[in-house]
């Protein structure tokens, strides 16, 4: 095909030699494979991803009822602090007791191991689950459907998250994310009450801010 | 009697077909690559373990710099130019001529307040991005236009779907706010752009 083949029988003295006039393509075929390994990475990874994320209505305030159906051993409540530093307590705040905040960060031994170690019921199924997908056994219609009945769990967690003004983007970000881990259905972004500054001020000063308040 | 004389191959393997697939292999993967517009700004957004994917089409992004700076994007034209109609009725002393508009179109960040639009859109490409660079759509409340470009543009186009990207620093202050005023417009559901990171071991 890419030759022109000119050399008809032996060459023969006196004549000048033909040549065969061959083109190597092997060094282009290279060159266009790597050319297309690099458009294809190119298409897959420009693609971020995203998050979802909806939040509550700003017109209809949340029934009271609601809000107090939820059991007060299964909430938890965040509190995305300055420098990295995120801060939990479970049920009701204790506003007497500065030890009942406790303090730790977004790395696996901090929040997530907290919340698997709670959340464990629902999160052996989601395990489980995930395991099924990467081995290709459910498809990813299903499986959107049947972490959706897992997730919907009674026996789940209710998380309440509550950035401060100097938790930063990335905190957030990594929060919802850790939900995403553990496998937390219910979660909400609430923003900090007064009480919330009363109990990180209460916990910085170990308990001296409640005793003022005694005075 | 003859000698079964094998027959002499030469070593030389013709590429020219295999040329021919690669090439039809590349101008696909060529043609179907979607490059990422153009963004004035750098941001590095967080990391997830979602694997959702962003929408091709009918997507408004806000891009939210380290210290509070908003550009928008909106990633089809002819919503831009409705949008922009709607802009200069609501500030009834902004007109816009045909050159204006043009490039409008062609600048692919919103990020300068509506009263210096005219101006900016006056100066040359080049110029343009010095110009984003410094300014961003105001987003305080006394003057808070990207409420009114988020309005406009999900008037043209009810299908818009929003999604913020902001960098990994921006102190939450800055976010909520953004969230706030999509919230007061009644856009609950919006997405927050990240990049891709596996599932830890063992979950």
């Amino acid at each position: 095909m890419a030759e022109i083949n000119t050399g008809g029988g032996e060459a023969k003295k006196g004549k000048p030699k033909k040549q065969n006039l061959r083109v190597d393509f092997t060094p282009m075929v290279d060159m266009n494979m790597l050319l297309i390994t690099f458009f294809m990475f190119v298409t897959t990874l420009s693609k971020p991803q995203m998050m979802n994320l909806v939040m509550p209505t700003k017109d209809v305030p949340i029934e009271k009822e609601r809000q107090s159906k939820v059991d007060k051993n299964k909430t938890v409540t965040i509190i995305l602090g300055a420098n990295d530093v995120a801060y939990y307590y479970f049920g009701e705040p204790k506003y007497e007791d500065y030890n009942s905040l406790i303090a730790s960060d977004y790395s696996p031994a901090g929040i997530r191991a907290m919340l698997t170690e709670r959340n464990s019921k629902v999160l052996i199924n989601m395990i489980e689950l995930r395991e099924q997908k990467y081995q290709e056994k459910v498809t990813p219609e299903q499986f959107n459907e049947r972490s959706k009945e897992i997730k919907d769990d009674k026996e789940g967690m209710v998380v309440v998250i509550k950035p401060t003004d100097n938790a930063t983007y990335k905190n957030l970000v990594d929060v919802l994310d850790e939900m995403q881990i553990c496998a937390i259905g219910t979660y909400a972004i609430v923003p900090m009450t007064e009480g919330d500054e009363f109990l990180l001020k209460n916990y910085e000063t170990k308990g001296a801010a409640y005793a003022e308040t005694k005075k | 009697m003859s000698k079964v004389k094998a027959k002499k191959h030469s070593p030389f393997i013709d590429m020219t077909a295999m040329s021919d697939v690669t090439v039809l292999l590349l101008t696909f993967f060529m043609s179907t690559a979607t490059f990422l517009p153009k963004e004035p700004i750098r941001v590095t957004a967080p990391a997830s373990v979602m694997e959702i994917k962003i929408p091709d089409a009918n997507l408004l992004t806000i891009l939210v710099k380290p210290d509070g700076l908003v550009y928008l994007n909106l990633d089809r034209p002819n919503d831009k130019l409705a949008v922009l109609d709607l802009i200069s009725k609501s500030y009834s002393n902004l007109t816009f001529t045909d050159q204006q508009r043009a490039a409008f179109l062609n600048q692919p960040s919103i990020g300068v307040p509506i009263k210096n639009l005219p101006e900016f859109l006056d100066k040359l490409p080049v110029d343009q991005d010095d110009f984003l660079k410094g300014s961003g759509v105001p987003t305080d409340s006394l003057n808070n236009e990207l409420a009114d470009w988020v309005k406009f543009a999900t008037q043209v186009n009810p299908d818009l779907k929003i999604a913020i990207k902001a960098d990994q620093d921006t102190p939450y202050p800055k976010v909520s706010n953004i969230i706030n005023t999509l919230q007061d417009l009644k856009q609950n559901r919006f997405n927050l752009i990240t990049t891709l990171r596996g599932m830890p071991e063992g979950y």
